[in-house]
């Protein structure tokens, strides 16, 4: 179906990073909306709270965006009615991976990382595909930006292979305040070489006490 | 008679049949090399004694940002500038070959170089190459028939303007140059405005960026304002920094090499033979 | 037959597709840029008359802002048609919701979501509606002003353009837009974007509406012309420029 014409699909770029850590998780992503050479809005929040523990953060269409965000919360909705719970992380994640694979031939064009913490208050962090494809990971970064900041989160955080026996936990050793530090020190690197990434930079962090947001100026060129 | 026609072998100019080839290839799927970029605003005005050339500094490469301060306004003679957008190496190859032939002519002649002589010069290679050699250019300068401002199109054709724009941000640029321009700007009004201008380039097309380069061309003089303004700074430098400890990265396995000794060669005169 | 049927044999049937999909493919009747702007105590928007086909200015007495229900402005670029089917929605949605007789009323914020809704839907079904349009709208002291692209791609802001205005006006509108803006500096914003325009796009023509709204309802001025300039020496003879070349 979507071989049908590519007009279908638009790329409003952006820039996603979740950190989890033993008892936080950090998820970011900057505002600017971004079609082409030109710039829609400096200030669009590609962040979603979902649940009290757990926020999605995606980039790629803004369409298909706001209406996998909206599907989730509605079935997240249901989901209180008939549990009287929020969903966990990790059923969220499951949940966000068979929503994606519904579309698997007419796909939502997004780049999801959720994060959040997991039943043990855990940091967690899942990364996807656009067609649901999914793995919990201990940091992920997706989007435009993605290629520039990987290798320094890979460099500064490696996390244990999952074919370790006996598995070894995927949070990172860093302390909340150092893994912010990081984030936006990233943020500020892929802004300099990435023209999609600028304007401004949203984080969010979840830990025991609850959620936090912060913000940070990017580079508005 | 057909067939020998074709046999005659072609009498000078270009010859286009690669690009033939290439559109081929291309149709096939075949991925051409890509080329650097600059997504570019530059711009240029007439004021009251002059002409004043603006460019920002980004070079990119596809989303990539390549070089965040390069120069995109070339010299062509001490009293002519041009700025220039479109493939980073089509612009600087362009200008250079002019350049060149306008500083033999001035040996030649002795006199200062003129801005028509540059623009025909420009346009003739550039319609030679019917559009391949993707350079889209504004020229500017003063001579001695007055100052002048000129847009150079990739496939040749020119135009004369009092205030002129190109490159990706043209139309960021215009926008400030139709709402604002006036004749007979004072020096400082017309820096002014060509910096705003690149600004808006560089604010508002993700192809342009970085800092804001003029050159302000005046009778027997000019300035190059490299860098005249740098309003994009780094918004976040880690506090801590990323210094790695000794022996951060972990050493799997060791094998030493000595060098092999040099083995002495007797010097033997030749002459003891 | 639905959308991608498949026929008894497994192959498409392309026929209903393809003949469905012509107009979409290519539209007709198009208007140029929209802008919409917040100021002080409301919104403002403007777009120019005209409707082009194709290169040629068809039609000069376009009215592409309209207000819909009591709180709302919408402008729409794009194929006229589809935007005139879209004000067919907007009616029979307003219409429906007048008829629960509860007091309530669609706000701005509620008319956006629904045509997000509906240019996203659309494109779903690869029949797209071919517009982008500006609601803009206050209700309830609060100021409101987004748009939404023909696949559905929305947001907000404190200015917005669509097509070329994106381009253009935009810009200008980053430079100079505050947030305690009076009515008649946020007029001379958009006759400045809308002059520049005119200027730059060929499709623009010089016969503009400028409409408004606040808590008080909905303003739409008559059409008007805005004065230009032709009078730079260079433009007098231009090949005084450039003697001795051609």
């Amino acid at each position: 179906m979507a071989l049908r014409g590519d007009w279908v699909y638009e790329n409003n770029g952006g820039t996603c990073v979740a950190i989890a850590g033993s008892d936080y998780c950090v998820v970011a992503a900057d505002t600017r909306l971004s079609v082409g050479y030109s710039i829609y809005t400096r200030d669009y929040s590609k962040i979603c709270k979902l649940a009290d523990k757990c926020v999605l953060a995606s980039s790629g269409f803004q369409g298909d965006m706001k209406a996998l965000q909206k599907n989730l919360a509605a079935k997240h909705l249901i989901y209180q009615h008939q549990h009287n719970k929020q969903m966990s992380c990790p059923a969220m994640a499951r949940l966000l991976s068979n929503t994606l694979y519904y579309k698997r031939f007419f796909p939502y064009y997004t780049f999801n990382i959720l994060g959040g913490l997991d039943n043990e208050g855990k940091g967690c962090v899942y990364s996807y595909d656009a067609v649901g494809s999914y793995e919990r990971t201990g940091y992920s970064c997706q989007g435009t930006g993605g290629n520039l900041i990987t290798p320094v989160l890979d460099n500064q955080l490696k996390s244990p292979s999952p074919l370790l026996l006996p598995s070894r936990d995927a949070v990172t050793p860093l302390s909340e305040s150092e893994a912010v530090d990081l984030v936006k020190d990233v943020f500020a690197s892929a802004t300099e070489r990435d023209i999609y990434t600028g304007d401004k930079l949203e984080i969010i962090i979840v830990n025991a006490t609850g959620i936090r947001q912060e913000f940070l100026d990017l580079r508005k060129d | 008679m057909a067939k020998a026609l074709a046999d005659v072998p072609p009498k000078g100019g270009f010859s286009f049949d690669l690009c033939r080839r290439n559109d081929m290839l291309v149709k096939k799927g075949i991925q051409l090399p890509g080329f650097r970029k600059t997504g570019t605003t530059i711009v240029g005005l007439i004021f009251e004694d002059g002409v004043i050339l603006g460019a920002d500094t980004r070079a990119t490469e596809g989303p990539i940002v390549a070089d965040k301060n390069c120069e995109k306004i070339h010299y062509m003679a001490p009293n002519i500038y041009c700025c220039g957008a479109g493939t980073a190496a089509d612009t600087e190859a362009v200008t250079d070959m002019v350049s060149s032939q306008l500083q033999l002519h001035r040996y030649a002649t002795g006199r200062e170089s003129r801005v028509v002589t540059t623009l025909t010069l420009l346009k003739s290679h550039l319609f030679s190459y019917q559009g391949y050699v993707s350079a889209a250019l504004v020229l500017g300068g003063v001579d001695v028939t007055g100052p002048h401002l000129h847009t150079v199109y990739p496939h040749g054709s020119t135009d004369t303007l009092p205030f002129a724009t190109m490159g990706s941000g043209s139309l960021a640029a215009m926008a400030v140059f139709e709402s604002k321009y006036k004749e007979g700007l004072s020096r400082e009004e017309g820096i002014q405005l060509v910096s705003e201008a690149i600004c808006s380039g560089i604010f508002n097309d993700l192809g342009s960026g970085s800092n804001v380069d003029v050159c302000v061309i005046t009778k027997g003089k000019t300035d190059y304002l490299r860098n005249h303004q740098l309003p994009n700074p780094r918004t976040y430098v880690s506090s801590r920094g990323y210094s790695f400890a000794k022996g951060h990265t972990e050493v799997l396995s060791t094998k030493i090499i000595p060098l092999k000794a040099k083995p002495e060669v007797a010097v033997v005169d030749a002459m003891e033979e | 037959m639905e959308w991608g049927a498949v026929s008894s044999e497994g192959k498409e049937v392309s026929t209903i597709l393809e003949s469905g999909s012509q107009r979409t493919l290519s539209p007709y009747v198009t208007g140029t840029s929209v802008l919409g702007l917040k100021y002080k105590d409301g919104v403002i928007m403007a777009a120019d008359m005209g409707g082009s086909y194709g290169s040629t200015l068809r039609y000069k007495s376009v009215e592409r802002i309209k207000p819909i229900g009591k709180h709302t402005l919408l402008g729409a670029s794009g194929e006229i048609s589809d935007f005139q089917e879209i004000l067919r929605y907007l009616d029979e949605l307003i219409i429906y919701d007048h008829m629960w007789d509860d007091g309530n009323s669609l706000g701005p914020k509620e008319v956006h979501n629904y045509l997000n809704r509906v240019m996203y839907n659309r494109r779903n079904k690869f029949d797209p509606l071919w517009n982008s349009l500006v609601v803009g709208g206050v209700k309830n002291g609060q100021k409101y002003l987004g748009m939404v692209g023909m696949i559905g791609t929305h947001y907000e802001d404190n200015h917005v353009a669509t097509g070329f205005g994106n381009h253009l006006a935009r810009p200008i509108m980053r430079a100079e837009w505050r947030e305690d803006l009076t009515f008649e500096e946020a007029v001379k914003i958009l006759e400045k974007c809308l002059l520049v325009l005119l200027y730059r796009d060929r499709s623009a023509i010089n016969k503009f509406q400028i409409s408004k709204i606040t808590e008080e309802g909905v303003t739409i001025s008559e059409p008007y012309a805005l004065k230009t300039n032709w009078d730079f020496s260079a433009f007098q003879n231009p090949t005084k420029g450039a003697e001795g070349s051609w």
